[in-house]
This record gives C-alpha cells, sequence and structure tokens, in this order.
C-alpha cells in the first residue's frame, strides 16, 4: 500500500520510499525514514496536495509524490 | 576599538527564525516571514563590541547540507568556501528532530558550531522540555536558548559567540555520527586512500570529504577535481569503488543508508534530551486550518481575502486620500498665489506639485495593500495559500510554491521575482518569472483607482478587483502556452512545509508596511519628481507656438463686445451677460492651453504615437502616459496629472484630474481599455532589471518586454473595439 492510498486521519508506518535519486534523497532528509509514523492530516480542497504529520510537523506532498512511499501497518487516528 | 574581525553564519532549517535572530544582533531590519523561503540571498550585518568587529551573515534556510535550489546552494557554499569563524546554528526547538539533521551535518565540519535552541516559547507551550546541558554534554557544542521574535536570549547568545570565537580548542572529533560498521570501514579507507596515495591538499579535512564522497556529493566531487588535480580522477574513482561496493552488500544507495544512520544518532539524543511532560493542548494552529483549508471553505475563503485586501486598500484608503488630495489642491494654490507668474511658477505648481502630488495622494492605498500582505506573509497562510492553490498551479505545470511569489507580486514584482530562487527547477523558475509582471504591482494601483474612481464610481472597487482577476487569468492562461511551448518539462515535486500559524506582532507588520512605503516615498522624491519635471518641460515648450486660430484677438473681440451691453444693463442681466462673458472667454482660454500643449514637444511626440494607441482608445496623452511609464509605472499617473490638468481652473485643483479626465473624451470603456493595458504591458524598469539578473539573460528580459507589451495592446484592442460593437463606449 501506498501513502496516496490513505484516507484522511489515518497513520501509517513508512516502509520505503521510492522516486527519483534527488526527490527520494529530499523526502529521506525531511525526515521519511523506514519506521517513521506519518498522519494524513487533510487532503487540498482540489484533492491535491496531501497534508501530513510526521515528527512534529506538517508537510505538503502532492498525490503524484505520495504514491511513491510504501506504507504498512494503516490505522486510524493519530 | 575593536581589534579582531571575525565572521558569523547564521545558518538552521527555513523558517527557523534567522532572520529575526540576524535583526536582534545586528539591529537592522531584514525580511522576516512565517513561511519557508523569505530569505533567498545572504545578508551581511556588522556588529562591534569592545574587542571584535563582528560581520554576521544571514543566510537562506537549508534542510540539510545536500542542495538543491539556488538559494540552499547559497547557504551551502557560504558555510564551505567563506570558512566563517562561527557557524550559528538556529534549531527550531518546537520541531528539534529534523532540526537535528542539518546540526549533525554542520558538527562533521571543520568549523566552530553553537545551537541556538530558538522558539523556546513554542517548544514549551506543546509541552516540550529540553535538556540544553545533556545536548550540550552529548554532542559537545555551547547551546543557547532564545525567543528571537521576543528578542529573549540575544546577549547570552552573543557572549557565547565570543567565548567560542577566542577559544583555541580542538574540533571535537568524538560524540559524531556513527555510520556503522561497513560503512565506517568504507569512510576510513577513502581517507586513508586520500592521504596517503594522492597527499592532495583538499579544502575540507579529510573524513568529511571522504563521507561525502561515498555520499555521491556532486559539489565535493567537483571540489576534489579542482584542488586535488591531477589525482582527484583517482579520488574519485576509489570513491566510485567502495560506493559500488556498499550499494551491493545493503541493495541500497549508500547516502540513503547514511541519511538512515544520521536519523538513527538523532532519535537516540532526542530520547535523551526532550522529555514531553504534558500532553499537547489544543492545537489551534491545526484548529485554524480545519476552516482554512477545509475542502468546502478552503478556496471560497481564499478568493475573499483577496477581494477584501483590495475592497479594503479601495475603500479604507478614499479617507484619507480625500484629504492628502485637498491638501495639494491647497498647497498648488497657496504657492501658486505667492510665487510671481511666469515660467518658475509654472514649473512647480503644474509641474511638480501636480505631478508628485497626483501620485502622493496614493500612499494610504499602498499602506494598506502593503499592511494585508505583511498580514498574509506574517500570519503564516501564505504557505497555505501555496497549498490550495497548487492544483490550479499545476495546470501551467508549476507548484504552489510559485505561487508565493505571484502573491508577494501583488506588492511589487522586483522581490517577488528574486523569491523564485526557491523553486528547484531553472525552466519553473523562468516561467515564474515570466508571468510574475501579470500579477498587478502596488505601483499600478493608483493608475486603477484614478480611472477606475474618475468613471465607474461607487462599482470602482468591484472594477478594479475584475483587472487583477485578468491579470491571474492571464497569467494561468500565458503560463500554461508558454509551459507546453517555450519552456516544456516535467513538473518538479511539491515538497513544503506548513509551519504553524502565528499571531503577526504589530510591530512587525508596522515595520514591513513602513518599509514599503519608504521605497514608495523615494520614488515620489526620485523618479517621479524627475518624470514630471521632465514632461512639464516638454508640454512647455516650445514657448512660441503657431496657434491655428489667433486666440488673443477673439478673447479681445469677446470682451469689446460684452463692453457695452454689461454697461447698459442692470441687475440680473448684468449679472446673466458677466457669467457669459466669462464662462466664452475661460472656454477659449481652454483651448488655447490646449492646443499649445498639443503643439509642444511632448504633443508631438503624441501625435506620433496616436496611430498606435488610437486602436485601443487612448488619446495622445494617455500614450505619452503609458509611455512614461516604463520608469516606474507610478508615473503613468503623473504624467496625467501633468497633462490632463493644464488649463484646469485653479479652484478646481482638487480633484482636479479626475474632473478634467471625465471632460476629455474619455469613456467608461476606453478606461478600462487604458487599465488592462496598464495592468499587462512592459514591466517597469527596475523589474527588467531583475529579470535580467535572475533568468541571467538579456534574451528572457527582452522576450518579457516583448511579450507583454503585445499581449496588452492585443487585449485592450479586443475589450475596446469589442465594447464598442456591442454598443458600450
Ligand atoms: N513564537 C516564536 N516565533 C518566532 C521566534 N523567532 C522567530 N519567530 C517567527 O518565526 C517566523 C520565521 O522567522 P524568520 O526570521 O523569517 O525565519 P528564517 O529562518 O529567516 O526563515 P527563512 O529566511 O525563510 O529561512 C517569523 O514569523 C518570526 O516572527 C521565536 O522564538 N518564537
Ligand atoms: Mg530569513
Amino acid at each position: 500500500m501506498n501513502l496516496s492510498e490513505l484516507k484522511e486521519g489515518q497513520t501509517a508506518t513508512v516502509a520505503r520510499v521510492g522516486g527519483d535519486g534527488h526527490f527520494r534523497r529530499r523526502l529521506l532528509e525531511m525526515g521519511f525514514l523506514r519506521g517513521t509514523e506519518v498522519y494524513v492530516e487533510k487532503y487540498a480542497p482540489l484533492r491535491d496536495p496531501i497534508e501530513l504529520i510526521l515528527k512534529g510537523y506538517h508537510l505538503s506532498l502532492r498525490v503524484d509524490e505520495a504514491a511513491n512511499i510504501d506504507v504498512e501497518e494503516v490505522r486510524s487516528g493519530e | 576599538m575593536p581589534e579582531k574581525s571575525i565572521t558569523i553564519a547564521l545558518a538552521g532549517n527555513p523558517n527557523s527564525g534567522k532572520s529575526t535572530i540576524f535583526n536582534n544582533l545586528t539591529g537592522t531590519r531584514q525580511k522576516v516571514g512565517n513561511w519557508p523561503g523569505v530569505t533567498v540571498e545572504k545578508k551581511e550585518g556588522h556588529l562591534k563590541t569592545n574587542v571584535y568587529d563582528l560581520s554576521v551573515v544571514d543566510l537562506p534556510g537549508t534542510y540539510s547540507l545536500t542542495a538543491y535550489s539556488i538559494e540552499e546552494i547559497v547557504a551551502r557554499n557560504f558555510i564551505l568556501d567563506e570558512k566563517p569563524d562561527v557557524v550559528v546554528d538556529i534549531i527550531d526547538a518546537s520541531n528539534l528532530e529534523r532540526n537535528l539533521y542539518l546540526a549533525t551535518q554542520l558538527r562533521e565540519l571543520d568549523t566552530k558550531v553553537i545551537f541556538v535552541l530558538n522558539m523556546a516559547d513554542l517548544a514549551r507551550e506543546r509541552g516540550v522540555k529540553i535538556d540544553a546541558d545533556k545536548l550540550s554534554e552529548l554532542l559537545d557544542v555551547p547551546v543557547v536558548f532564545t525567543v528571537g521574535n521576543r528578542n529573549k536570549g540575544t546577549r547570552d547568545l552573543l557572549e557565547t559567540i565570543m567565548s567560542v570565537a577566542e577559544a583555541e580548542i580542538d574540533l571535537p572529533r568524538t560524540r559524531r555520527v556513527y555510520y556503522g560498521k561497513d560503512i565506517e570501514k568504507a569512510v576510513g579507507e577513502l581517507s586513508e586512500f586520500i592521504k596517503e596515495k594522492t597527499t592532495a591538499e583538499l579544502p575540507y579535512h579529510t573524513r568529511w570529504v571522504a563521507i561525502k564522497l561515498l555520499e555521491n556529493d556532486g559539489i565535493v566531487k567537483e571540489r576534489v577535481l579542482q584542488s586535488a588535480n591531477p589525482k582527484g580522477e583517482a579520488i574519485l574513482q576509489e570513491a566510485e569503488l567502495k560506493r559500488q561496493r556498499l550499494r551491493d552488500f545493503f541493495d541500497e544507495e549508500p547516502e540513503i543508508v547514511m541519511t538512515d544512520h544520521r536519523y538513527g544518532f538523532i532519535a537516540g539524543i532526542v530520547k535523551e534530551v526532550v522529555k514531553t511532560v504534558s500532553k499537547q493542548r489544543v492545537d489551534v494552529s491545526r484548529q485554524i486550518d480545519q476552516v482554512l483549508t477545509n475542502r468546502l471553505l478552503g478556496l471560497p475563503i481564499f478568493v475573499f481575502f483577496i477581494w477584501a485586501m483590495f475592497q479594503l486598500t479601495f475603500s479604507l484608503g478614499a479617507y484619507p486620500m480625500d484629504w492628502i488630495d485637498a491638501g495639494v489642491g491647497w498647497l498648488g494654490q497657496a504657492v501658486g498665489q505667492i510665487l510671481p507668474e511666469g515660467l518658475f511658477r509654472d514649473l512647480i505648481v503644474d509641474g511638480m506639485i501636480a505631478g508628485m502630488g497626483s501620485v502622493a495622494i496614493f500612499l494610504p492605498n499602498i499602506l494598506i495593500l502593503f499592511f494585508c500582505i505583511a498580514l498574509f506573509e506574517d500570519s503564516g497562510y501564505m504557505a497555505r495559500a501555496a497549498f490550495l492553490m497548487d492544483k490550479v498551479m499545476h495546470l501551467i505545470g508549476l507548484h504552489g510554491k510559485s505561487f508565493i511569489p505571484m502573491l508577494m507580486g501583488f506588492g511589487c514584482n522586483a522581490p517577488a521575482i528574486m523569491a523564485t530562487r526557491t523553486l528547484e527547477s531553472e525552466k519553473d523558475r523562468i516561467l515564474t518569472i515570466l508571468i510574475n509582471p501579470l500579477m498587478s504591482c502596488a505601483a499600478r494601483l493608483p493608475v486603477y483607482i484614478l480611472l477606475a474612481g474618475a468613471f465607474f464610481g461607487a462599482r470602482a472597487g468591484n472594477v478594479i478587483f475584475s483587472i487583477y482577476a485578468l491579470g491571474i487569468v492571464l497569467a494561468i492562461s500565458i503560463g500554461r502556452l508558454f509551459r507546453s511551448t517555450l519552456l516544456r518539462g516535467k513538473v518538479a515535486p511539491f515538497v513544503m512545509e506548513l509551519p504553524p500559524y502565528r499571531v503577526p506582532m504589530l510591530k512587525g507588520l508596522l515595520i514591513h508596511m513602513w518599509d514599503r512605503s519608504k521605497i514608495f516615498l523615494r520614488k515620489i522624491g526620485g523618479v517621479i519628481l524627475i518624470g514630471s519635471v521632465v514632461v512639464w518641460f516638454l508640454s512647455a515648450f516650445p514657448r512660441e507656438v503657431q496657434f491655428s486660430r489667433d486666440y488673443e484677438a477673439e478673447i479681445a473681440g469677446i470682451s469689446d463686445h460684452y463692453r457695452p451691453l454689461i454697461s447698459a444693463a442692470h441687475g440680473d442681466l448684468r449679472e446673466r451677460l458677466l457669467g457669459k462673458k466669462d464662462e466664452t472667454i475661460s472656454g477659449l482660454e481652454t483651448l488655447q492651453a490646449r492646443e499649445k500643449i498639443e503643439r509642444s514637444y511632448i504633443g508631438r511626440l503624441g501625435r506620433v504615437l496616436t496611430p498606435v494607441f488610437a486602436p485601443i482608445g487612448m488619446d495622445w496623452r494617455g500614450s505619452v502616459a503609458v509611455l512614461t511609464g516604463f520608469v516606474a509605472k507610478e508615473i503613468v499617473v503623473s504624467t496625467m496629472g501633468v497633462l490632463y490638468t493644464v488649463g484646469a481652473d485653479e479652484d478646481e485643483k482638487s480633484e482636479a484630474l479626475k474632473v478634467a479626465l471625465r471632460k476629455s473624451n474619455m469613456t467608461p470603456l476606453s478606461a478600462y481599455a487604458m487599465m488592462t493595458f496598464v495592468l499587462i504591458y512592459v514591466p517597469c524598469l527596475a523589474t527588467v532589471a531583475v529579470i535580467r539578473r535572475e533568468t541571467n539573460s538579456w534574451k528572457w528580459a527582452a522576450f518579457s518586454i516583448t511579450y507583454s507589451t503585445t499581449l496588452a495592446w492585443l487585449v485592450a484592442f479586443m475589450i475596446y473595439q469589442g465594447g464598442k460593437a456591442i454598443g458600450l463606449g
């Protein structure tokens, strides 16, 4: 399952980050590491981008880009 | 007398408060705002103590030493190449874990580092308690707490900076990130290789170079090639070999594994130094966002905010504007009475006062507009606007982040274009730069307010808003066009932090507003003054012109005609005759003044322009006005002030320009066409210069001038001719 398939209000654990080199590295540096918990705060009014909370801060990411992040242990709530 | 000079660099994650601390330290007023990417170039400030001459450098924010966009490269290069004596890492204490990523990278360098835990207030509010002594001990760096926006902890920081600068300490080589057995082995071997096999003089210490080479860092590779010539090649080859081996072993890029290790190291530190005392109370910022970025309400609220901004600017600004207008009118009259009639008086009254005054009355509007923009910037709404608009910007193949420069463009395009430095893709940047001038800046506002006020009465506010909306629509359509032709490319990823909302500090807002207004006032005293004088000269000379009819004789004739009639009449009739005589004469005088200016140098210039501008409904005076507007857009108004009010009755001086405009053959339709033309046509001189610098090419600057002017003419043409065809004009 990947991050873009989550619904608002769900939390999941990052399993793997894909995508091309630069982008992938940036995401890792921003904290998308294996085992990190990510909470889906909301989708923007036009369904794109997504607002996420990880490591205590808010980050927005496009749906396409979020699709590069594989997640596991999906659950509801924070 | 200060004797030693040292350089301090302020580094840190975006939006962690670097510029705020910089301002506290140096007493300057660098721009501060609550969104990531406010500072896009390094700024230097100075501070003298009794021993030191400190030069403090405020850097753009970066999440790591791996640079992606121009402004990050600036920060990184400064730290690596200029080798500041002390690097002060401004850490957002309420977001410690991610901020420590850059911090650990900085500690791997040769430089002395100080950690500043800024936003200590926010951390406390969130119930996060940080054990600074422990942190300092664990990482072997001095740690200082600050609250930047309240100027707390500045003295502490300054003292720490000086004691660190003084200390001849060895840089800590221990308590650094441990990258795991296999990577450490590779780092060790590569270091050995560099030291033994090449004996190369590298600009940085060896372990760090080895780490960076294993991370495949482009810039460090380049530096190694430059400085370790001819051994550079060999070093890079060896590094690639090691990378290959690690890649096979981990089944993953080495840099990714190393990032993992850094975060692992950080997690260990965080566990030891952070205590969450209370579970988070209600998160106000999130609740605000429940409304402001709400699925249904988000976009309508956004549109409402923009609409409200312009309504406020227009309607609230109208009151003080009337006062200033009256003041300018009074000044013109007073000066007119004091000075003896003649050229000099005309220069002062009709040139300087009419020109500067016609622009100065818009100061209140400009203040309000900048106040609103500052409110967006300081509250944190800017980043939300980017979030909301990302999908729309996607239509043009751009990014939500591109929307921030566009919103700033409502203030002034020059800094807005510089703000595009935060965009990672070069094509995205150029595209954003090209469409930015379509976001109507504050300098164009006076033109709209004047014309809409003169021709649309109560609907002026909405008319002006429609002009802004037209600008946005055009920006999107033109952007799309360029994207699919000139600047094809992939959409860059949109990774943007959304900082928590903050209550803006009134002082900060006022400073923002004042700084911008100062620029406006300086313009009035500078280019606008010069522009008005030049326009006045060109309109007053040549002194002697050949009139088409003999006005003097006609006026004398009229006097002669009425004299016997008036002396024969009594009472009411006499009054009426007197009035009629004056009216006829002043009518002739106005005609004479008009004809005189039409035959002046500027009138001749105007005649040359007429064929170009007549199809879009502008007379020669309007044409000259927009031509002069290339220097600065406000000059359109001051030129109109000089050209249209010529021959106006003295007692009409206040509101004179509006009255004169209504009397000219301009109609609401042609006024609207002129407004659209001014919206779209050539960016002002300053903006063109910035475009040239930021794209590093005259070609793009020239392109921007040509496309905008062509587009402006076409749109104005369609509006004017289309409007006439359906019977508006
Ligand atoms: N609550 C709180 N807010 C702060 C503090 N320090 C700075 N701020 C606010 O944080 C925001 C960001 O400050 P800046 O100084 O512009 O941050 P910066 O690090 O220069 O940001 P960039 O130039 O974008 O990298 C502003 O709204 C400041 O008013 C602090 O200690 N506490
Ligand atoms: Mg800054």
